[in-house]
């Protein structure tokens, strides 16, 4: 198992999960910055869990809920064949659920910086919701967007406690960079452990440098 | 060509706003000290804000349960709100297609390109009053239209706004402080203080 694999494994895991949590973060962040409704407290301290929680606690749920006699895990397996536990759909779902919780709160931040005003008067000009949302609100959050998309993806591929419990380590289809770098080290192969290291920074670095520049006031 | 405003109950931080009145000329000036409440009015004229209770009818038509985008009204607000991640061409036709009669009378053509953050305090009014024309308003709602232009430019300014009003047949409310101004500008004045219209004498 090369280098390469491992990384190109952990870098396409990662972009997966963080596409996909995009749609259910930005309506989640939305709807916290933009109404008042009953259950929002609660919903904004589920959404936060993952990130208070031990991570294993969450592989271990998650474990439950994606295996074959979980809920979801079961209807998959029933419905379409498909397994989750311990496949790489399960390092997506713990990378998913562990960096949710901060594309949320950038997301957020994001839409409450967008001035009421111009969504305001983009209605005035005839414009339906849908339609200010995605000429307006969209456009002049998208920046704040970004860097928490960025910020999910470094988190995706620094997961590990949930990754290890719900998706094991199984090299080659689900042993990412975090993983193989436990597992190398415990093999006394410092020496392959540090090279590894070596990726994990400069994917991290370019991952918060590019947030900070995106972020940064013109 | 009418905005009548009926029984309107909207509280505010300060006081409440009661306020009946009817406005029917070409150019109505909603005139008084700042804080009278006559922003929160245009903005009930334009469905931003539900009042308590009241009707607000537009031409005759009553528009109470209209959302904003139905009720064809071309608000300009005091700040001008031009949308800062769009060019002037892509301000100015967000409620409708360009219209050269507007460009012209504004003065407009040679900023269609510009970034709006380059703008003057009077280039931004008038590319405001272009965007709430070019979405063929049945009346116009301008807040204090003079605010945020510098003072040797303010006399240009309400040139425009002659110019729009003489060349389009759009009736306008015209709030300001200055009723030196609305009295250039304005066919009638409507006084308000602390949320309420004060009878004219």
């Amino acid at each position: 198992m090369s280098d390469w694999s491992i990384v190109a494994l952990t870098l396409r895991t990662a972009a997966l999960s963080t596409m996909l949590i995009v749609p259910p973060a930005l309506a989640v962040s939305w709807l916290l910055a933009r109404h008042r409704w009953r259950g929002k407290s609660l919903v904004e301290t589920l959404v936060a869990l993952p990130l208070v929680m031990p991570p294993v606690a969450t592989g271990l749920i998650l474990l439950h809920v994606l295996g074959r006699r979980g809920a979801i895990g079961g209807w998959l397996h029933r419905t379409f064949d498909i397994d989750i536990v311990f496949t790489w759909r399960a390092v997506v779902a713990a990378m998913m659920v562990m960096s949710f919780p901060l594309l949320v709160r950038a997301a957020r931040v994001a839409f409450e910086e967008v001035n009421p005003r111009f969504e305001q008067i983009a209605r005035t000009l005839g414009a339906s919701d849908a339609r200010v949302f995605a000429t307006i609100t969209l456009p002049l959050a998208a920046r704040g967007i970004i860097s928490g998309m960025l910020l999910a993806f470094a988190r995706a591929i620094g997961e590990f406690g949930a990754t290890i419990l719900v998706a094991g380590s199984i090299p080659g289809r689900t042993m990412t960079l975090s993983l193989a770098i436990y597992n190398l080290v415990q093999l006394g192969r410092d020496a392959d452990a540090f090279r590894l290291l070596g990726f994990a920074v400069v994917i991290a670095f370019a991952a918060v440098w590019i947030a900070e520049v995106t972020t940064r006031r013109r | 060509m009418s905005v009548a405003l009926n029984d309107i109950v909207l509280p505010l931080a300060h006081f409440t706003l009661e306020v009946t009145v009817t406005m029917t000329a070409r150019t109505t000036g909603l005139y008084g000290p700042s804080g009278a409440g006559k922003t929160s009015l245009l903005e009930v004229i334009a469905g931003l804000r539900k009042p308590l209770r009241g009707d607000v009818s537009i031409h005759g038509r009553i528009v109470n349960d209209l959302p904003p985008r139905k009720r064809r009204v071309g608000y300009v607000p005091q700040d001008d709100a031009l949308f800062p991640h769009l060019s002037v061409r892509q301000n100015i036709t967000y409620g409708g297609a360009i219209d050269d009669a507007v460009i012209d009378v504004l003065d407009i053509a040679h900023l269609l390109e510009r970034d709006v953050k380059h703008l003057s305090g009077g280039e931004r009014k008038r590319v405001a009053l272009a965007r709430a024309l070019l979405s063929h308003p049945e009346v116009l709602l301008l807040d204090e239209p003079l605010s945020g232009v510098d003072s040797e430019l303010r006399a240009r300014v309400l040139e425009y706004l002659v110019r729009i009003r003489d060349e389009f047949p759009i009736p306008m409310i015209y709030v300001t402080h200055d009723l030196a101004e609305a009295g250039v500008i304005c066919e009638e004045v409507v006084m308000m203080e602390k949320g309420r219209v004060v009878p004219s004498t």
